[in-house]
């Protein structure tokens, strides 16, 4: 069921992504897939997968969200300091040694340029 | 006033000591187990201890009435009695299992994984098994081959069923794979950065995506685990997955690294039952 669910989803996602670059995939004859959204890379389970461990309360497609982590919420009151989020992202450990949040950029989960965009996809959570 | 403060102090090392598993030199197996219950106790203090055997299921009441209901028919039947036919077929010498086990193999597996002085390392009960048939004329099964190993060891805990565990360590070397054992447990390891103590020490019956998760007590009571009905899966195949889920390469099933983790693992379920073999979705 969840995996059909998933299916979904993905299924969603696809046809919004190819609806929103439409434009742009036509001219590119669906010879390069459209570049993820900051939003896509934290819900793509090989990418960020915040889900797994993070509730997004704002969001109504943020379904079985774990709760390992805090819900991200209020993100840009609880991080005035943009550079200070993408820093948690990039190295919890830094902040908090026995945080057992993934080093995303320290550990080369996720590319800078992917980090830079889900930051600004959780800061306006 | 000072006398507090370093109280204070002493206590909330030592509670970050249970969370980044820092060995003190003053830590015996029994301590560990105990820091374990006391911090699960606290932390939960609704979820009996005779419970933990019962895994993540001891943490959601509806999980564990449809685990009762399966239970009742367990759909790998067929599978434990194939592992009982083979437990029951004599080896090349004539012998069986059983005239080659202590306790012709009955309430054995509590107390395994122990230290073999002789041999100088940790075996476990799969270790049993090959000396039994190498001794008896035939060779010995791979240790994740779960038509043979696997199978037969499913049904072979049946015979243990309800025992108590009863890991002992004694002396220098029993005492330094234990530490050998507890380290892998928790460093962390792989791309991801995760230790099992991550999920299965500071999370347990917290939620990764929609599961919950397993606390170390009482872990290593129920394997092997059919899966979704059928698919065995031994407690070395799952520490496997769990490497391989945080990305890390992990030892082969049998090897010193993960014998050593299962004697340190199964230490901390001293005293609870063994439950074998379950299902679990």
């Amino acid at each position: 069921m969840r995996k059909l669910h998933q299916v979904a989803v993905a299924t969603a996602c696809a046809i919004s992504a190819i609806m929103l670059s439409g434009s742009v995939l036509a001219q590119e004859a669906g010879a390069k897939k459209a570049e993820p959204t900051g939003k896509e890379l934290a819900f793509e389970r090989k990418k960020g997968n915040c889900l797994a461990c993070h509730a997004m309360p704002t969001q109504p497609d943020a379904e079985s969200a774990g709760l390992y982590g805090p819900p991200l919420i209020a993100m840009s009151a609880r991080f005035p300091d943009k550079a200070k989020l993408r820093a948690q992202i990039w190295d919890a450990t830094v902040a908090n040694p026995s945080s057992t949040m993934i080093p995303f950029g320290k550990h080369g989960v996720l590319s800078e340029k992917e980090i830079d965009k889900i930051t600004d996809f959780v800061y306006g959570l | 006033m000072k006398q507090k403060i370093i109280t204070k102090l002493l206590t909330g090392m030592a509670g970050l000591g249970i969370a980044l598993g820092a060995a003190t030199a003053f830590a015996t197996p029994e301590s560990d187990r105990q820091e374990l219950i006391k911090y699960y106790t606290t932390k939960y203090p609704n979820v009996k201890l005779e419970d933990y055997v019962y895994g993540a299921l001891a943490f959601d009441a509806d999980s564990k009435a449809q685990y009762d209901a399966i239970m009742e028919f367990p759909p790998y039947l067929g599978e434990i009695d194939k592992g009982r036919k083979m437990w029951e077929t004599p080896l090349k010498s004539g012998k069986t299992y059983a005239q080659c086990m202590p306790n012709g193999g009955k309430d054995i597996a509590g107390i395994y994984p122990q230290f073999d002085e002789a041999k100088g390392k940790v075996v476990v009960l799969k270790n049993v098994i090959n000396d039994c048939r190498v001794a008896n004329g035939e060779e010995p099964y791979e240790f994740d081959d779960g038509k043979t190993m696997g199978l037969l060891t499913a049904y072979m805990r049946t015979l243990s069923d309800g025992m108590l565990t009863n890991i002992k360590v004694e002396g220098p070397k029993a005492t330094a794979a234990y530490e050998a054992g507890k380290k892998t447990f928790y460093s962390r390891s792989g791309q991801l950065n995760f230790a099992c103590a991550s999920c299965h020490v500071q999370n347990g019956g917290n939620r990764l995506r929609s599961e919950l998760l397993s606390p170390v007590i009482g872990q290593t009571t129920h394997w092997p685990v059919f899966r979704g009905g059928e698919k065995l899966t031994t407690l070395q195949d799952r520490y496997k997955g769990c490497f391989k889920s945080v990305r890390a390469v992990a030892a082969g099933a049998g090897s010193e690294t993960l014998n050593n983790l299962e004697y340190f693992h199964s230490a901390m379920s001293n005293g609870l039952p063994m439950k074998a073999s379950v299902f679990r979705k």
